[in-house]
């Protein structure tokens, strides 16, 4: 039996049990990867690179280039100075790239070596550029690595501007599907915008029968440089895109509102009136219809999702959404859990408790694992899991359906395109609930209990 | 991409002239800077050889990637424990990269040993435990005095070396495993290194062996456990699979307790059965010699019909290979060759000189030899030769994909037996289901995705009806 959970407790704070986050360099190098004509470079062990790449190549069932510093034993004694330096011209000679993200990695951050200098005497071929940041291993997660590149490439490329009409979108650490989802309804709204990063047609480009190291998608250079000229920055996720629109804000001026991604009724609403804030307050009349449908939905459905018991589990700012969504269909997500630090998820996920009376049978968790979840629900169990494939275990020791969403669907095909953002988004997160729901009561209920028509 | 060759990559890339022999691959080094390597590190080398055991504690010392990316990925398969499943990490913070990390190293151990009872843990010290200087094997020497059990250090920080590197210090650990176990009395039996049980395999070749009358005493390291383990000094023989990761623990074993070694390879009717006779020849067994006979007159028969029932699916195809080590790559070759299949390109990321010595004398002259291939490479070289299929790991998939090139996964990825008569119809099945496919009409005609190319020309009125019956014309 593949569980080895018992249900006492166990005070734990020495060693990690199946994780619900892994390092910062992976998120470092998704976002790198949304920049079109951009080689993401790992300063740091060549394993980094080789597993990161195979991480996000088994959510994304697609190529994830990125390079490598190769680090040495005599790297690490010297500094990566030699490595980087060559490692730079091999990549401008040979994949050349328009440009150069590099993170660093647990071993370059603890030797120090500084990335600043490196790149500052860098020769970079005209036309071309290398952008860093810092990605220490031991803070944060692969979250705070999205975000702290997105950072990165603002600090060196944006560029203060006379306000333009163009809007900028941050999507927060989601599916290319999603961002496809944002277009959508920004151009619904009639909005200009530019959308950072964009891994959408990158991280699920279309079979064309040739292989693109760069594939097609991508926000471009000009675009990151015009960031500083946007007059809004939507920044989505209130953990993940904070940072990046801070430092947007203090380089270049440009305002931010915050948002929580838009998963769910609510949260899809706050960020349709933002865009309609910036459209002089049109709302489109097809983006009516298709919130009019998930309503339907919710109504139709709503016996079957009521007082349902969900754990929902994964990164924080798709974890609060999902739970949102849970709650406004009725159900209790009796465990909400991050792998990510930070008290700000508790403090946000109770305060959503609180909104819709659900304060005593709710929990939220940051800086927890899926072995704490497991105790958890061995203690008191519930009717769903709502979260990444690494919930998989548990489900099945537990018999309990789960239905994927968020970072990383590893097991399964096609999810990275598929939206549960915007109101199609939850529609479409609503029906698998449902049907997730109702094939596990089918499958164990009596005979005379199986009902076809509902 | 444009056919371009990193000048330090040159050595690394030989095309097979007239004759054969390996003239100075370059192999066996870091991977240059800069370059897109499909390859890993130190950790995940040894990381791959020790996870098959399925009763230890893998606690990972360092950050939580390491963790995470290994987390329940091998496809090696259990008869007993499942715990070797689940994922330990210290998940090291900010505060012990200051202060130290052994205090958070030991309290892991303890509170593991305060809710289960194993009888063996790995520790392994992943990049940044060597910068900060943590002692981690005075933290395992600790905790096997407290505990009375084997807490083993893995010395495995990424920047040591190579994936090679990784191996030989999981073979280390085995030995420091085993040595205390060293004077027992000799049993009747052989053990099996470097078979990892993904999909079955190592049951596979123990059913063979059983038939044969030939005792496994212990496996390295699929399905292996604590108890069978430390049993290992006392067999007669150690037969070497996969010769990449095990070759270094066969030497240590012969000079530590006297074991003699030879390589097999299970992969493919001809070596299949090479392998067992050589089994019975290595043990001076006339009878278990018999058994082989009888074994490989049954079954070879069987899968080399089955064979040949598919061949004509594979007349004028065309095999690309890119695998870990070399001695996979070279039964591989073997296994296409019996196939009818043309072996156009081969690489590892692991190969040693000599491997690719073997694979040189293989292959047609032209056939693209490669040591540690990027992923431009293998493009600039699998559209050159024209391969219909690659054989390789997760990272390579979508590319082949991508490139309307068929698939077969030979790592941990596999989801059928690919070793003995059992995994010559399964390699079979797959390469043919992959190659034939009717997926690859629409990737490879090109039509399916160039609608607007064949669209009429002339813009008919955009009635909603017209425009949809165009798309599908």
């Amino acid at each position: 039996m593949l569980d080895l959970t018992p249900e006492k407790h166990m005070d734990r704070t020495g060693v990690l049990i199946n994780p619900c986050k892994t390092c910062q360099p992976v998120g470092a190098l998704f976002a790198a990867l949304g920049v079109r004509r951009c080689m993401p470079y790992s300063h740091g062990s060549q394993g980094c690179v080789s597993y990161h790449r195979t991480y996000l190549t088994r959510h994304f069932k697609e190529p994830a280039i990125a390079c490598t510093s190769s680090f040495t034993e005599g790297a690490c004694v010297f500094g990566g100075g030699p490595n980087i330096r060559q490692g730079a011209k091999n990549v401008f000679d040979i994949y050349d790239p328009d440009i150069i993200a590099v993170h660093t990695t647990c071993l370059s951050e603890t030797i120090g070596d500084d990335l600043n200098t490196y790149i500052e005497e860098m020769d970079i071929p005209d036309g071309k550029y290398v952008i860093h940041c810092n990605t220490p291993s031991y803070v944060g997660s692969h979250v705070t690595g999205f975000a702290n590149m997105m950072a990165g490439f603002i600090k060196y490329l944006a560029v203060k501007g006379k306000p333009t009409e163009q809007v900028a979108l941050f999507p927060g650490f989601v599916n290319p599907g999603d961002i496809r989802e944002y277009k959508h309804l920004l151009k619904r709204m009639k909005l200009k915008n530019i959308v950072f990063p964009d891994c959408s047609n990158v991280m699920d480009a279309p079979m064309t029968g040739e292989y693109k190291m760069y594939p097609d998608g991508g926000t471009t250079i000009e675009e990151i440089r015009a960031l500083g000229s946007c007059r809004k920055v939507l920044a989505l996720g209130r953990l993940t895109s904070e940072e990046p629109a801070a430092q947007l804000k203090r380089k270049c001026g440009v305002d931010f509102s915050l948002l929580p991604l838009p998963i769910g009724l609510a949260d899809t609403d706050a960020f349709v009136m933002a865009l309609a804030a910036l459209n002089g307050g049109d709302v489109d009349a097809v983006i009516e219809e298709e919130r009019g449908r998930l309503v339907d939905l919710m109504l139709d459905a709503n016996p079957y999702y009521y007082g349902k018991k969900v754990a929902v589990y994964g990164d924080p700012d798709t974890v609060l959404g999902l739970t949102r969504f849970c709650l406004e269909l009725g159900m209790i997500p009796s465990y909400v859990l991050t792998g990510t630090p930070g008290e700000t998820f508790v403090r946000l996920a109770d305060s959503m408790f609180k909104e819709y009376g659900r304060e005593n049978e709710c929990r939220a968790f940051a800086a927890k694992d899926l072995f704490d979840l497991h105790q958890l629900i061995k203690d008191a169990p519930v009717d769903l899991l709502l979260g990444n494939s690494h919930g998989k275990q548990i489900a099945k020791a537990e018999d309990i359906p789960l239905v994927r969403a968020g970072f990383p669907v590893l097991d399964r095909y096609g999810h990275p395109s598929l939206s549960i953002v915007g109101y199609r988004g939850a529609f479409a997160l609503a029906t698998k609930i449902a049907d997730a729901l109702m094939d596990a009561f089918d499958r164990n209920c009596a005979d005379e209990d199986l009902d076809l028509v509902m | 991409m444009s056919a371009e060759i990193l000048e330090e990559r040159r050595l690394s890339i030989q095309r097979k002239g007239g004759g054969c022999g390996g003239d100075g691959m370059r192999c066996d080094a870091a991977s240059v800077a800069g370059a897109v390597s499909q390859r890993a590190c130190v950790y995940c080398g040894a990381r791959v050889v020790l996870n098959p055991i399925t009763d230890a504690f893998h606690i990972v010392h360092g950050p939580i990637g390491c963790a995470s990316y290994t987390w329940d990925i091998r496809g090696s398969l259990t008869s007993g424990s499942e715990l070797f499943r689940n994922s330990f990490s210290t998940d090291l913070q900010e505060k012990d990269i200051v202060f130290g990390g052994a205090v958070k190293l030991t309290a892991a151990i303890d509170e593991v040993m305060q809710q289960y009872a194993p009888k063996l843990i790995f520790v392994y010290a992943t990049c940044i435990v060597g910068v900060i200087g943590d002692d981690v094997e005075a933290v395992c020497r600790d905790a096997e005095k407290k505990y009375g059990i084997r807490v083993i250090a893995v010395k495995a920080p990424g920047f040591s070396g190579t994936k090679s590197t990784g191996y030989r210090m999981a073979c280390n650990a085995l030995m420091q495993l085993l040595t205390p176990h060293a004077d027992q009395p000799k049993a009747v039996g052989v053990n099996i290194l470097g078979d990892y049980n993904l999909a079955g395999e190592m049951w596979i070749i123990k059913n063979y062996l059983r038939d044969m009358g030939i005792p496994v005493v212990a496996t390295f390291t699929g399905d292996a456990s604590y108890d069978t383990l430390i049993k290992a000094p006392t067999a007669q023989l150690n037969i070497v699979q996969c010769a990449g990761s095990m070759m270094y623990l066969a030497h240590r074993m012969e000079d530590a307790f006297g074991i003699p070694w030879m390589k097999a390879s299970f992969f493919g009717v001809e070596d299949t059965s090479t392998a067992l006779r050589q089994v019975a020849e290595h043990l001076h067994d006339s009878q278990a010699k018999e058994r082989a006979e009888a074994i490989i007159a049954k079954r070879a028969p069987v899968a080399e019909e089955f064979l040949q029932r598919y061949k004509a699916h594979f007349i004028g195809k065309k095999a690309a290979i890119f695998v870990g080590g070399g001695f996979k790559a070279i039964s591989l070759i073997r296994q296409f060759n019996e196939m009818g299949i043309e072996t156009v390109v081969v690489g590892t990321q692991t190969g040693k000189e000599e491997d690719y010595e073997i694979i040189s004398s293989l292959v047609n002259p032209g056939t693209i030899i490669l040591d540690d291939a990027n992923p431009a490479e293998l493009e600039t070289f699998m559209k050159e030769k024209g391969a219909d299929i690659l054989v390789g790991g997760v990272k390579e998939r979508p590319l082949a994909y991508k490139l309307g090139i068929a698939f077969c996964d030979h790592n941990h990825e596999r989801k059928h037996a690919l070793g003995g008569f059992e995994g010559v119809e399964n390699f079979t099945r797959e390469v043919n289901l992959s190659l034939n496919s009717p997926v690859w009409q629409q990737v490879r005609t090109g039509a399916s995705y160039h609608l607007r190319a064949q669209a009429p020309a002339k813009q008919v009125p955009r009635l909603l009806g017209h425009r949809s019956k165009r798309v599908g014309a």
